[in-house]
């Protein structure tokens, strides 16, 4: 599986994860396993209980006055400024005056010790005065209530298309959030230098963002705080804007006490304090023809965005601009409206709003197919993009690599997908209280960040004199691979076994101005600014080696670990210390920025994405018609990579981010009371996929000999959150099994998550109306 | 006393400890073992896995050390993830086998996977997906889902299985008080030493599995001025037979009594399986299940329609009461504050009963049940001549359900009898809405599981969505 033949780990080789071992000896470290100075003080949160409530009053007296407390802190002791809000101003580390969610952070307590800390916390006394909370999206909606003004993306003329339609269907949906569940929860520790200036260790995507925040909090330059990242213990989102806060907290602890100062969300408090998946609540109208195809639609997006705005603007773009999916759109209005609610401000989850834009068009297509008797296929098969006209998306981009026809049509052929319907259809004719469904996702997703300027990376490296290669860049190690990955392109380009190249920890004073390693985009943009540091290098030495070779330029190679000019070679090694005794620099910065990309955050056009990502899946399930219990049997998946710089991590990506939809679309629910205070803040309540969940066909491939059109780090693609919406394809499936009890003629009632008692009634509701 | 111990082959006695600290605790703190990691702190992650053999037993079961406390660990040998293999050394076989299978991916969770498979290797169990599920159930991975873990748990089960590293036991300690931080923790190892620690603590929590006590230390950071252990009292461990009945001691651990549940109660042993993990079963015992006295238990409604019966053992002597007048309202049972449970004696079935038990859940595996139902019909001759029907999760506590069995009773056994039964459900039960199911929701599936119930006692073979 070597793709170069010649180095080991070059790209487009199945180099395993670089901390594996340590993964599977603990010696991994993360945050929490790093050893203690002496005197590191534990962090508890004071938070709100209630949803939305005036602080009257808070009274630390007796807190203070505990078991090795050294100190306590309200908004009223920060000394810069309390908001770390990542697009606008307002969004408070600990609550001022107002505590609009229940499980806001109010008061920070730290002590020597975890349990003196959480007994001191447990003695702060705050004084509420509760005030009327507003708990629902259409509660919100009613009043409008936003977090930031409403976004809305308009193309051609939907009211008169509709209007003019022969056929025209309306209908409501709702899709739930989700919680990260990373099984690392949020962490933050920070360590005072003896200049004053701090050390964070942060379990953050974001380390850039979390310098900012946290030099904000104090009141100090961005240059006094450090931020340091080797590996989190899982993202998935979670961990973009949310370490901020926790990190921000850290440090204002540390600065009170001029201790090292740790705060660790315990489980519990991670789920009800730090921000999830949005949920979302649609209404949509098309109009379309009797042959299915859309006239036109106008689909109104309720966005749960929470107490603050966070990163809700960013999420519901990309919803607007995935709610075609991969269908033309001929006039379309999309309305984004992100509710402001009393419950924890939602935030980044892998698909980022992806997979709440694509849920509703894929409902709505289903929609239409009960309504002229249609399969869904057929209904997606007149409305797919096309690829020289109909290639327009709402935000007026041009679909340039659309490969979703051909992917689609393989998918089908290489699984029989007529011959699965019609096993289906003979299964429930003989089968009364189990029933199954079968369905096909289709999926295109934009990839770059929504905001052209976040679309920039920078690495760092250097090679030493003994030939052996430092690597650091922007990018955050969260589990995915991409330091591995990055590794390989840097292997490649120098032509040196990929162990040659010592992977580092992402730090804000190596490479500073870093975006969030988010939007899948992780190898893409790292990928390439390590590409171009190392190249930087490699010319260097390549003039370097020209002079000792006595040649030109052109006749230096890179080969085998060994640097070539003709006949005559020396080995990378032996260059490096030739390059270093001639004093020429062996260490560069990389930096690159995507190419072609523009956005009116106001008209909501533009040309957002550099490329799309491709893919498709079938799931097969089972319901059970007596209890609602549902069993995913099957799952194929063909997923478009690029040229995959490294199948068997995508491979991984593809399978987990799977996985993770299906949990996000069948048991992972969450519920809260009416006091807007979180139910299910745990795993013994809130339930993602186990083992057994995962279908027990599970046949994953990557699209073969399809190389980025654009060129992206050796023409790979982005892997991260593409295969995550594929999962909608089990939600579908549910949906089909409850649309066959009607054999078809009906649309079923079913939101997501498609738990056990969403599909019972929906089940019952069916056959009332059979 | 002392609480001796072997940690990665090094023996410990530990004198000053806080008997109430959690395992997870001290190894990552006082032991700087790091590997084992805090994913939950409530037992449903399996981040913190460990493997543990008790003295004698010989068996290596994987546990959560997040809900283990030091007192607990006398008399054992532990490994944790560190133990397995030396540092820059060759990997272990599941260890090998993961990074081969590119079974990782932010490696938070892979200690716990590492452990519950290092376990499931020595169980000589026969390898099979779904014998892996069961061993992967209190495993949670967020990242590669877990089609890469399971292909290496099968190829690490292909090798020969190396005769465990660690051998040396621990002398448990002698005597059966042990005092550190102001706490004690008695260990008595006998029935009447238990009683007589009960009359001299009253109100001391008793400690068998810890499952559901062990919160209270992991995430309420109680420290109990006294604390109570029953695992070695001797009489509490019995599991003994006859012709009539099986008894079980109330120190029984689910792991130790399934394969004899099997045996007789094949059905009720599909709902064990669904018991929390392998983790949580090989230390949570029937007397807990019971003497925790939750609504929501798995085993009290089966125990309920198999027609229990619990002794109870008090300072005055023993005595006999029927599992369903145990339990007299939400989380309270009728057990003296110097009693405790002893054993539960289980009829065994006779020729014409037939017992099934569902349980109903949004998840399969490690899940707290939105509704258990549980049947005993006696079917002579096409005629249900007695019925035990009970239910979890639809009242304050397990219940029996006296309409559904009346609408049986003297009724001939078909689909018509069974959606009456059903239908009568909505009789006996006025269940709640909590975050797990609406009240309408358990009352049409209580009642729909007696179309299941029919369905399956007439040999079909498309009973649960599992059954494909």
């Amino acid at each position: 599986m070597n793709a170069d033949g010649d180095i080991r780990g070059a790209v487009h080789s199945n180099v395993r994860h670089d901390s594996a071992r340590g993964h599977v000896t603990g010696v991994a470290r993360y945050i929490d396993d790093m050893p203690l100075l002496p005197g590191t003080q534990e962090i508890v949160l004071v938070t709100s209980p209630h949803a939305h409530a005036r602080i009257v009053s808070i009274d630390v007296s007796e807190a203070r006055a505990m078991d090795g407390v050294r100190g306590i802190a309200t908004a009223a002791d920060i000394p810069g400024h309390n908001d770390i809000g990542p697009i606008f101003e307002g969004e408070p580390v600990l609550a001022d005056g107002i505590a609009d969610y229940a499980g806001a952070p109010v008061v920070a307590v730290t002590a020597d010790t975890y349990d003196q800390a959480r007994a001191a916390a447990a003695k702060v006394v705050v004084e509420y005065e509760e005030l009327t909370p507003v708990l629902d999206i259409e509660d919100a909606l009613e009043r409008e209530q936003y977090t930031y003004p409403p976004q809305i993306m308009t193309y051609g003329d939907p009211d008169a298309s509709i209007a003019a339609a022969p056929r025209r269907i309306k209908g409501e949906l709702r899709c739930g959030g989700q919680d990260h569940f990373y099984l690392e929860s949020n962490i933050a520790l920070a360590v005072p230098r003896d200049d004053g200036d701090l050390d964070i260790y942060s379990s953050t995507q974001h380390p850039s963002e979390v310098q900012h925040g946290v030099a904000h909090t104090l009141g100090v330059p961005s240059n006094a705080v450090t931020v340091e990242v080797r590996r989190m213990g899982g993202g998935f989102g979670g961990k973009e804007s949310q370490p901020t806060i926790i990190a921000a907290i850290a440090a204002l602890m540390a600065d009170i006490t001029g201790r090292p100062a740790k705060l660790r969300l315990r489980r519990d408090d991670d789920m009800i304090v730090t921000g999830k998946r949005h949920d979302f609540l649609f209404r949509y109208e098309a109009g379309f023809d009797e042959t299915g195809r859309i006239a036109g639609v106008d689909i109104l997006m309720g966005m749960r965005s929470g107490n603050v705005a966070d990163l809700s603007p960013g999420v519901l773009a990309r919803a607007l601009c995935h709610a075609d999916n991969c269908y033309y759109l001929p006039n379309a209005r999309l309305s984004g409206y992100p509710c402001k609610t009393n419950t924890v401000s939602n935030t980044a989850f892998r698909g980022f709003g992806g997979p709440q834009g694509m849920i509703v068009i894929e409902a709505m297509l289903e929609h239409i197919a009960r309504e002229l008797g249609m399969t869904l296929d057929g209904v997606r098969a007149v409305n797919y993009y096309g690829t020289e006209d109909r290639n327009v998306t709402p935000y007026q981009q041009t679909v340039k690599d659309n490969i979703i026809v051909p992917l689609v049509e393989r998918l089908q052929a290489e699984v029989d997908f007529d011959g699965m319907s019609k096993a289906v259809d003979d299964f429930n004719a003989s089968h009364t209280t189990l029933k199954k469904g079968l369905a096909l996702m289709p999926v295109k997703f934009g990839i770059s960040f929504n905001t052209p300027k976040l679309n920039q990376a920078g690495a760092l490296v250097h090679v030493y004199a003994d030939g052996s290669v430092h690597l650091n860049h922007g990018g955050t190690e969260m589990g995915q691979g991409l330091f591995t990955k990055v590794a390989q392109v840097v292997a490649s380009v120098f032509q040196i076994d990929h162990d040659n190249i010592k992977i580092s920890a992402t730090r804000t004073d190596k490479v500073p101005n870093t975006s969030a390693t988010a939007a899948s985009s992780g190898s893409d943009l790292n990928g390439m600014a390590a590409f171009n540091a190392a190249n930087t290098i490699k010319d260097r030495m390549t003039g370097v080696a020209a002079e000792i070779f006595d040649t030109n330029a052109d006749q230096i190679e890179f080969r085998q670990n060994r640097v070539y000019a003709g006949n005559e070679s020396l080995s990378f090694a032996e260059l490096a210390e030739q390059t270093y005794n001639r004093r020429v620099q062996l260490s560069a910065a990389g930096f690159y920025s995507t190419p072609g990309l523009h956005w009116d955050a106001k008209s909501l056009i533009g040309n957002p994405f550099y490329y799309f990502t491709y893919g498709a899946a079938i799931a097969e399930v089972v319901i059970d018609t007596l209890t609602g219990e549902s069993r995913v049997l099957r799952a194929d998946i063909l997923q478009d990579c690029g040229n995959s710089l490294n199948p068997a991590i995508d491979i991984g990506q593809i399978e987990g981010a799977f996985v993770q939809g299906q949990g996000w679309l069948t048991s992972e629910e969450l519920v809260w009371n009416d006091k807007g205070q979180l139910l299910t803040h745990g795993p013994s309540t809130y339930k993602i996929p186990g083992s057994r969940d995962v279908p027990p066909v599970f046949n994953v491939h990557i699209l073969d000999d399809a190389p980025n059109r654009f060129p992206t780090v050796f023409h790979s693609k982005a892997v991260g959150e593409p295969p995550l919406m594929l999962a909608i394809s089990v939600w579908l499936a549910i949906r089909d099994a409850v649309s066959r009890i009607s054999d078809h003629r009906l649309l079923p009632k079913l939101d997501a998550p498609a738990t056990p008692e969403a599909i019972l009634m929906a089940v019952e509701d069916i056959r009332a109306r059979d | 006393m002392t609480i001796n111990f072997v940690l990665n082959g090094e023996p410990r006695s530990e004198t000053s400890i806080s008997p109430t600290r959690t395992v997870l605790e001290y190894l990552r703190e006082d032991e700087g073992l790091t590997g084992t990691k805090e994913g939950c702190a409530e037992g449903d992650c399996g981040a913190c896995s460990i493997v543990m053999v008790r003295n004698g037993s010989g068996k290596v079961e994987a546990v959560n050390s997040c809900l283990l406390t030091m007192g607990q660990l006398d008399g054992t040998r532990l490994a944790t993830v560190e133990g397995l293999s030396d540092k820059g050394g060759e990997l272990e076989a599941v260890q090998g086998a993961i990074v081969d299978e590119d079974g990782t991916q932010c490696g938070f969770c892979t200690p716990g996977f590492v452990m519950a498979l290092h376990a499931f290797r020595h169980s000589g169990e026969s390898v099979s997906d779904e014998a892996i599920h069961d061993a992967l159930a209190g495993n949670l991975c967020r990242c590669t889902g877990y089609r890469s873990i399971v292909a290496a748990a099968h190829a690490a089960m292909s090798g020969n299985v190396e005769e465990a590293a660690l051998t040396t036991f621990a002398e448990p300690s002698a005597t059966e008080l042990y005092e550190a931080q102001g706490q004690s923790f008695l260990s008595p190892q006998s029935l009447d030493a238990l009683i007589a620690a009960r009359v001299e603590h009253p109100g001391a929590p008793l400690l068998s599995g810890g499952t559901d006590l062990g919160l209270s230390f992991s995430k309420d950071r109680a420290a109990f001025p006294v604390t109570i252990f029953t695992q070695n009292v001797v009489e509490l461990k019995r599991i003994e037979e006859d012709d009539a009945a099986i008894i079980l001691g109330a120190a029984v651990t689910y792991s130790e009594a399934l394969a004899r549940i099997e045996e007789l109660f094949p059905s009720f042993a599909v709902l064990i399986h669904r018991i929390g993990s392998r983790q949580i079963r090989n230390v949570g015992t029937f007397g807990g299940n019971i003497g925790n006295a939750s609504p929501i238990g798995d085993t009290p409604p089966c125990l309920i329609a198999l027609d229990t019966a619990l002794t109870l053992h008090g300072p005055k002597g023993a005595r006999d009461i029927q599992l369903e007048d145990f339990f007299l309202d939400y989380r309270k049972t009728d057990l003296a504050g110097d009693e405790v449970i002893a054993s539960l004696t289980i009829p065994k079935l006779g020729p014409d009963q037939n017992f099934r038990s569902y349980k109903v859940s949004k998840r399969y595996d490690q899940d707290i049940s939105a509704v258990v139902g549980a049947f005993r019909l006696t079917i002579s001759d096409g005629l249900v001549t007695e019925a035990r029907i009970a239910f979890g999760g639809m009242a304050a506590t397990p219940k029996r359900a006296p309409r559904c069995e009346a609408a049986l009773v003297g009724q001939p056994w078909s689909e018509e009898s069974a959606a009456r039964a059903g239908a009568a459900v909505a009789d006996d039960f006025q269940p709640i809405d909590d975050h797990r199911a609406t009240a309408d929701y358990r009352v049409r599936v209580a009642a729909n599981l007696f179309v299941r119930l029919h369905r399956d006692l007439e040999g079909a073979d498309d009973i649960e969505v599992t059954s494909l």
